[in-house]
């Protein structure tokens, strides 16, 4: 297979969601479920049309923040392994933004285990969106 | 002492640069009496600076303002995240 990175990343290209899959699946034979999460950019947010979202990250202490939140996440939830990807630049609606994939035995830890990152990943990970509309760009100020 | 101070997001805008490095004794060198002086010294973003919501790194790892500075120090301050 061809080499996909780091399990904890972030990268300005597009990612390939079902490599990642794949290349999660493979990890163990003990793997009974998968549970993918892709964040999207909607052309809609906050009341306001969105064209574009610039993502803004602190290079070196966002990846290690995604590292670590991937180690607590297997830890916590006793899942076999976790990858999680971000995007950073300018990115268009319909483009995505994140992936998290969390491998377990049972489909539970892995649900629970998926929504947890997603939620630690906008609370700690330094990662910020300006959306560009048709009034101008804003830094948004929370995380919905 | 020397800290690199960087500015992420809405808080780079406002300020206008990246990074500076900053020459700056103290009795009591913390994190926030540190966010005092930069207040003081831009009183245009005091009140930005000074916010509660803003999140402080020292050294890429989140810090409150009691954390102690030494010499060549990097610390970064930058609005609540808005990843994902």
């Amino acid at each position: 297979m061809e080499a996909l990175g780091e399990k904890a990343r972030v990268q300005r290209e597009p990612f390939d969601a079902a490599a990642e899959l794949i290349r999660v699946k493979a990890t163990s034979r003990r793997i009974g479920g998968v549970v993918l999460f892709v964040g999207i950019v909607r052309d809609f947010s906050q009341g306001r049309g969105v064209t574009k979202i610039l993502f803004e990250h602190f290079p070196g202490m966002a990846e290690t923040k995604l590292g670590e939140l991937r180690d607590a996440a297997i830890e916590r939830f006793g899942l076999i392994d976790l990858v999680v990807v971000h995007r950073c630049g300018e990115l268009e609606p319909g483009d995505d933004i994140v992936l998290i994939a969390a491998a377990a035995e049972h489909r539970a830890a892995a649900f629970e285990g998926c929504a947890w990152c997603i939620d630690e990943l906008k609370r700690l990970v330094p990662i910020w969106k300006r959306e560009q509309g048709a009034d101008g760009a804003i830094w948004l100020e929370e995380h919905p | 002492m020397k800290i690199t101070v960087r500015y992420f997001a809405l808080l780079r805008e406002r300020v206008g640069h990246e990074s500076e490095v900053l020459v700056w004794d103290d009795t009591e060198p913390t994190v926030g009496r540190l966010r005092s002086h930069l207040a003081a010294r831009l009183p245009a973003l005091g009140a930005i600076l000074c916010e509660g919501t803003l999140l402080v790194a020292v050294n890429r790892e989140y810090a409150a303002a009691a954390t102690v500075l030494k010499d060549g120090d990097e610390v970064a301050l930058f609005p609540p995240v808005t990843g994902g």
